[in-house]
C-alpha cells in the first residue's frame, strides 16, 4: 500500500489540466473605468441606443455602491481601474462554416475535450462558445431556428431582436441588484440569448463553453433565457480557464425567465482556474443567477457543480411569482487547497401553492473554506409554500472549513419550511468496508465522495454528469489519507 | 457627523460618573471607559449589521434614555407577592429599578464559602475581589447596548460558590421595573456569577415588569464555570408590554462543566437576548434551551452563539417559538468548531409555530466547522399545526379550538419539559395557558 500522504503530495500537486494560453491578437481595450469605456464598449457592438442609455444608468449607479463585504471569504481588494473591461478576438467577421474560424482557437477546444465537430455529430449538442468575449461559432442554428427557437450571442440579439432584449433584460436582476450585477451591467461584453417560443420543446440541449483567455480581461458574460409559456429548455454551461497569477474577476449575470407552465433547466459546471497549493491566482467568480418563474405552473431549476475558481461567491436564485411554480436548486461545491466558496441559493415564494428544494452538498479538503448560506422567504400572500432544504457537507482533512448558514423567513402560517444540515467526514467503518471488499484507499474514498454527490449529479444531463465526476476525481481523488 | 442621542449618552455617562459605585478604583474606570468609547465608536446597531439584521432598534436610539440613579419606592412586598412562584423556595435577591432591595430580598443562611450579594456594596467595600473578573467572559466586540451596561455598570448580582459548595436552593435574582411616567428610564443590571470548580447551583433571574411604562432594560450576566462547575440556570423575561428589553448572557466554562441555560421569552416590545458560550476545555457540556412566545405586535430576538475552543465538548440546542397576532420572531444560532476541537458533538435545533397569517419567523441557525471529526447537525423548521392532527383530535370529539389548543400546548411543552426545576416548569405551564391559548379548557393541564 502507498502511503497516503505520498498519494495526497502527489494528487494535491497535480497540475491544473486546462492551464495553457491560446496567443491570439485580441483587440483589447486600455484597463481602466469610466463613461466612456462604458461608451466605446456599447459602441464596438453597435449597440441601439436605449442599450448605452442602460449600461450608463448602471455605471452611475454602480458608483454610489461599495463592495459587499459580508461574505465568509476573504480576498485581497479589486482594483476596478486596473482591468480592461474589453476583449475580443481578431478574425474575419461572421464565420460561416468551422474552415473560417481561427484555427487557433479550435485547436483550444481541441485541448478541452469539445470538439465542436464531434460534439455536433455525436452528441446533438448545439455549441455557441464564447471566446472570451465574442461569440465565435453558433452551430445548429438552422436546426433551431425550424423550431423557432432563437439562440445566439446577446449582442446579435440586440440587433435582431431589440424588443425582447428590451423587454426581458434586467426584469430579473434589476442593473442596481448588487455591486457586481452593477458592474457587469455597465460593461458586459456579451454572452448568450436564448427565447423558447410558445408551447415549443427545444429539440437539443443548450450549451455555452466560455473561458477567460486574455491577460487582465475581467470577463462579464451576460446571459438572458426566456421560455414562451408551455415551452422547456435545458441549457449547460461550462467553464475552464487557463493557468494564470494574477487574480481575474468573473461578474457574470444569469436572467431567466419561465412563463405559463413553461419549464427552464440550468446545468453548471465551473472549473475556472482555483490558483496553485499556495492560493496565487486563481479566478473570482462573483455571479448573479436568478430566475422568475413569471407564470403559474412554471419551473426553474439550478444544478450547479463547482470546483474549480479561487472564491465562488453566487447564489443562484428563483423567484416563485406564478401560483404553483417549482424552484429547484441542486449543488456540488467543492473547495481544495485554499478555495473558498460561498454559494447557495435563494428561494423567494411570492405566489401560492408554491414549492422549493434545495440540495447542497459541499466538499472541503486542504485548507478549502466551504460555505452553504441560503435564503427561504415566503411572504405573506405565499399561501401552502413548501420548502424543503438539506445541506451536507464533508470535511476531508483537519484544517478545511465547512459552514452552513441558512436564512429562514417566514411571513404565512401555511408554509412548510424545513432545513436540515450535518456535517460529517468519511468514517472509518464506511472506508474499511470498502477496503475490506480490495477497493484501494483513493477508489474508496473516490466511490465515497461521488455518492455522496449521486443526488446533485442525477440532476446533471448525461454529458455533464460524466465531466463532473471527472472533475471530482481529478480535483479531490486522495485529498483523504 | 455627531449623533445627538448617542452624544446624550456619552455626556450623561460624565454627569453621573463620580456618583457609579467604585467609581474611585482605577481598573474599574477604565473598563467603564472601554465601553464608553465602544458605544461611541459603534452606537446602537442597525439593520446593517448582520448580527441586527432583522430587528430594527430605531425606536430605541431615536431618543436618549437616562439612567436610574436612585432606586424608586412605591415597590412593597405586597406587590411583588403575586410574583413568587408556587412552591419555590429560594436565596432571593430583589432589584427595583436596577438596585438593590434589601428590604425585599430575601437571602437566607448560606453555607460557608458562598457569597450572594449586589455589586455595588461590593464594588465599593471590596473592589479587589473583581478586577480582573468583570468583563472577563464578555466578547471582545460589544455591541451598542453591552457597551451601555460596562459604561453605566450600577448594580446587579454577585454571586462565588466557594470550591465544591453546593446550594441546595435556587439562587433567584428578580429585576423589577416599574419605569417612570416619562417613559425614557434605562437601568443596567450586571450580574457576575463565579462558580468555583466542583461547585453546584441553580440561578433563576428574572425580569419583571410592574405596570404599563416604556422603559429600557439593557443587561450583561456572566457565568464563569469553573472545572466539574454544575450549574443550572433559568431567564424568564416578563418585561411589561411596552418594555425594550435586552440582555447578554456571556458564559465561559472550564474543563468538564456543565451549564443548562434555559432561555424564556414572554414579555417586552422588543426583546433580544444575546446567549454565548465559550467552551474552552475539554470534557464541557453546555445545553441551551429557549422557549419563545410572541403575541401581539412583539418582536422577539433569541441569538446565541456556541464556541467550540477545546476537543470532546458536547452541546446540545433547543429552541421552540410560539407566535400569534402580528408578533415577529428571530432566531439566530451559531455554533463554530473551531480548528483541532476534534471530537466535537453540536447539535441545534429551532422549530417555529405559527398562529396567524400575520406573525413571522425568521431563524438563522449556522455552523461554522473548522475541525473534520465532529458530529454536527443543525435543523430549522417553520410550521403551522398539522391539519391531519387536529383532525385526529375531532374526529374524537373535540371542538377545533380545544383541539388547537391541545396541540399547540404540546408543542411548547416539549421544551417545558426539558426544566429540572419543578416550579419553574408548573409556573410556566401557566403562563402557556394564560398567555396563548384561546378558551380556558385546558386550564386543567397545567
Amino acid at each position: 500500500m502507498t502511503s497516503p500522504a505520498n498519494d495526497l503530495d502527489r494528487l494535491v500537486g497535480r497540475e491544473y489540466k486546462e492551464g495553457f494560453v491560446t496567443e491570439i491578437d485580441a483587440e483589447t481595450l486600455p484597463p481602466g473605468l469610466n463613461e466612456d469605456v462604458v461608451r466605446a464598449i456599447s459602441e464596438k457592438k453597435r449597440e441601439p441606443a436605449f442599450m448605452l442609455e442602460w449600461r450608463l444608468q448602471a455605471y452611475r449607479h454602480w458608483l454610489t455602491m461599495r463592495e459587499p463585504r459580508w461574505a465568509q471569504v476573504q480576498y485581497s481588494p479589486i482594483d476596478y481601474q486596473a482591468i480592461s473591461y474589453y476583449s475580443a478576438p481578431k478574425q474575419t467577421p461572421g464565420p460561416k462554416s468551422l474552415e473560417e474560424v481561427d484555427p487557433k482557437l479550435l485547436e483550444t477546444y481541441e485541448k478541452l475535450g469539445i470538439p465542436l465537430e464531434e460534439q455536433k455529430a455525436l452528441a446533438g449538442v448545439a455549441v455557441d462558445a464564447v471566446f472570451d468575449s465574442v461569440s465565435v461559432k453558433t452551430t445548429f442554428r438552422n436546426t433551431l431556428a425550424e423550431a423557432g427557437v432563437i439562440f445566439c450571442s446577446i449582442s446579435e440579439a440586440l440587433q435582431e431582436h431589440p424588443e425582447l432584449v428590451r423587454r426581458y433584460l434586467g426584469s430579473v436582476v434589476p442593473q442596481g441588484d448588487n455591486f457586481y450585477a452593477a458592474l457587469n451591467s455597465a460593461v458586459f461584453s456579451d454572452g448568450s440569448f436564448v427565447y423558447i417560443p410558445k408551447g415549443v420543446r427545444c429539440p437539443m440541449e443548450l450549451s455555452t463553453y466560455f473561458r477567460i483567455n486574455a491577460m487582465n480581461t475581467g470577463q462579464f458574460e451576460r446571459t438572458l433565457i426566456i421560455a414562451d409559456e408551455g415551452s422547456y429548455v435545458s441549457y449547460l454551461e461550462g467553464c475552464t480557464a487557463p493557468m494564470r497569477d494574477e487574480n481575474q474577476l468573473h461578474a457574470a449575470v444569469v436572467e431567466l425567465i419561465a412563463l405559463e407552465n413553461a419549464q427552464i433547466k440550468y446545468s453548471t459546471v465551473q472549473n475556472w482556474y482555483p490558483g496553485d497549493e499556495l492560493g496565487r491566482g486563481g479566478i473570482y467568480n462573483f455571479v448573479t443567477k436568478r430566475g422568475a418563474c413569471r407564470g403559474h405552473r412554471s419551473k426553474i431549476s439550478w444544478t450547479q457543480v463547482e470546483t474549480g475558481s479561487a472564491i465562488t461567491w453566487k447564489y443562484p436564485s428563483v423567484l416563485l411569482e406564478g401560483d404553483g411554480s417549482v424552484g429547484e436548486f441542486y449543488s456540488v461545491a467543492l473547495t481544495n487547497n485554499r478555495q473558498q466558496a460561498d454559494t447557495g441559493t435563494k428561494m423567494i415564494h411570492i405566489g401560492k401553492n408554491t414549492a422549493s428544494t434545495i440540495i447542497s452538498k459541499g466538499i472541503s479538503a486542504g485548507h478549502g473554506q466551504n460555505t452553504y448560506r441560503g435564503l427561504v422567504k415566503v411572504l405573506s400572500g405565499s399561501d401552502n409554500a413548501r420548502n424543503y432544504s438539506q445541506c451536507d457537507s464533508l470535511l476531508l482533512g483537519d484544517r478545511c472549513g465547512a459552514h452552513t448558514f441558512p436564512y429562514v423567513e417566514v411571513k404565512n402560517p401555511t408554509a412548510r419550511v424545513e432545513h436540515e444540515a450535518t456535517t460529517s467526514k468519511i468514517s472509518d467503518d464506511q472506508l474499511f468496508y470498502c477496503r475490506q471488499r480490495g477497493l484501494s484507499e483513493e477508489d474508496a474514498v473516490s466511490m465515497i465522495v461521488n455518492g455522496f454527490c449521486k443526488e446533485v449529479f442525477r440532476e446533471l444531463p448525461m454529458e455533464f454528469a460524466v465531466e463532473a465526476q471527472k472533475l471530482l476525481d481529478v480535483s479531490l481523488e486522495g485529498a483523504v489519507g | 457627523m455627531t449623533d445627538p442621542v448617542r452624544q446624550s449618552y456619552v455626556d450623561s455617562h460624565r454627569s453621573v460618573a463620580q456618583r457609579l459605585p467604585g467609581s474611585a478604583q482605577p481598573w474599574l474606570r477604565r473598563v467603564r471607559e472601554a465601553g464608553l468609547s465602544r458605544f461611541n465608536n459603534v452606537g446602537f446597531p442597525t439593520l446593517r449589521d448582520e448580527d441586527w439584521k432583522y430587528t430594527d432598534v430605531r425606536v430605541i436610539a431615536k431618543q436618549p434614555f437616562l439612567p436610574v440613579l436612585d432606586p424608586g419606592d412605591g415597590v412593597d412586598g405586597e406587590r411583588l407577592r403575586p410574583l413568587s412562584f408556587a412552591g419555590l423556595e429560594s436565596h432571593r435577591c430583589v432589584f427595583v429599578n436596577g438596585h438593590y432591595a434589601p428590604h425585599l430580598s430575601a437571602l437566607g443562611t448560606l453555607a460557608d464559602g458562598i457569597v450572594v450579594d449586589n455589586l455595588a456594596t461590593v464594588l465599593n467595600q471590596q473592589p479587589r475581589e473583581l478586577e480582573g473578573e468583570l468583563g472577563r467572559s464578555a466578547p471582545g466586540e460589544l455591541h451598542g447596548f453591552a457597551a451601555l451596561n460596562t459604561a453605566y455598570l450600577m448594580d446587579g448580582a454577585y454571586v462565588r460558590l466557594g470550591r465544591n459548595c453546593e446550594l441546595e436552593l435556587p439562587i433567584e435574582l428578580i429585576y423589577v421595573s416599574t419605569g417612570t411616567d416619562d417613559n425614557r428610564r434605562v437601568t443596567y443590571p450586571r450580574n457576575l456569577i463565579i462558580a468555583e470548580s466542583g461547585s453546584r447551583a441553580v440561578i433563576v433571574e428574572r425580569f419583571v415588569g410592574l405596570g404599563q411604562n416604556r422603559y429600557l432594560t439593557s443587561a450583561i450576566t456572566e457565568v464563569i464555570a469553573g472545572p466539574s462547575a454544575h450549574i443550572d440556570y433559568y431567564k424568564l423575561q416578563e418585561e411589561s408590554q411596552r418594555a425594550y428589553h435586552v440582555h447578554g448572557l456571556y458564559l465561559e466554562q472550564a474543563r468538564d462543566s456543565a451549564v443548562t441555560t434555559n432561555n424564556i421569552a414572554l414579555g417586552a416590545a422588543i426583546a433580544r437576548t444575546d446567549i454565548q458560550v465559550s467552551l474552552a476545555a475539554p470534557g464541557t457540556c453546555s445545553k441551551l434551551n429557549g422557549l419563545y412566545i410572541g403575541t401581539g405586535k412583539q418582536h422577539i430576538d433569541n441569538h446565541t452563539q456556541v464556541d467550540h475552543r477545546s476537543p470532546h465538548c458536547i452541546s446540545d440546542e433547543f429552541y421552540k417559538g410560539v407566535l400569534d397576532g402580528r408578533a415577529r420572531a428571530v432566531f439566530h444560532g451559531r455554533v463554530v468548531v473551531h480548528q483541532d476541537a476534534q471530537h466535537t458533538d453540536a447539535q441545534q435545533q429551532n422549530k417555529n409555530l405559527l398562529l396567524s397569517p400575520n406573525a413571522e419567523v425568521d431563524t438563522k441557525p449556522q455552523l461554522e466547522i473548522y475541525a473534520d471529526d465532529v458530529k454536527c447537525s443543525h435543523g430549522a423548521t417553520v410550521g403551522q399545526l398539522d391539519p391531519d392532527a387536529i383532525f385526529y383530535l375531532r374526529s374524537r370529539a373535540l371542538d377545533e379550538s380545544t383541539a388547537r389548543n391541545l396541540l399547540t400546548y404540546a408543542f411548547a411543552n416539549d421544551v417545558i419539559n426539558r426544566f429540572a426545576l419543578d416550579p419553574i416548569r408548573r409556573a410556566m405551564e401557566g403562563r402557556l395557558v394564560s398567555k396563548l391559548l384561546h378558551g380556558q379548557q385546558l386550564e386543567d393541564l397545567a
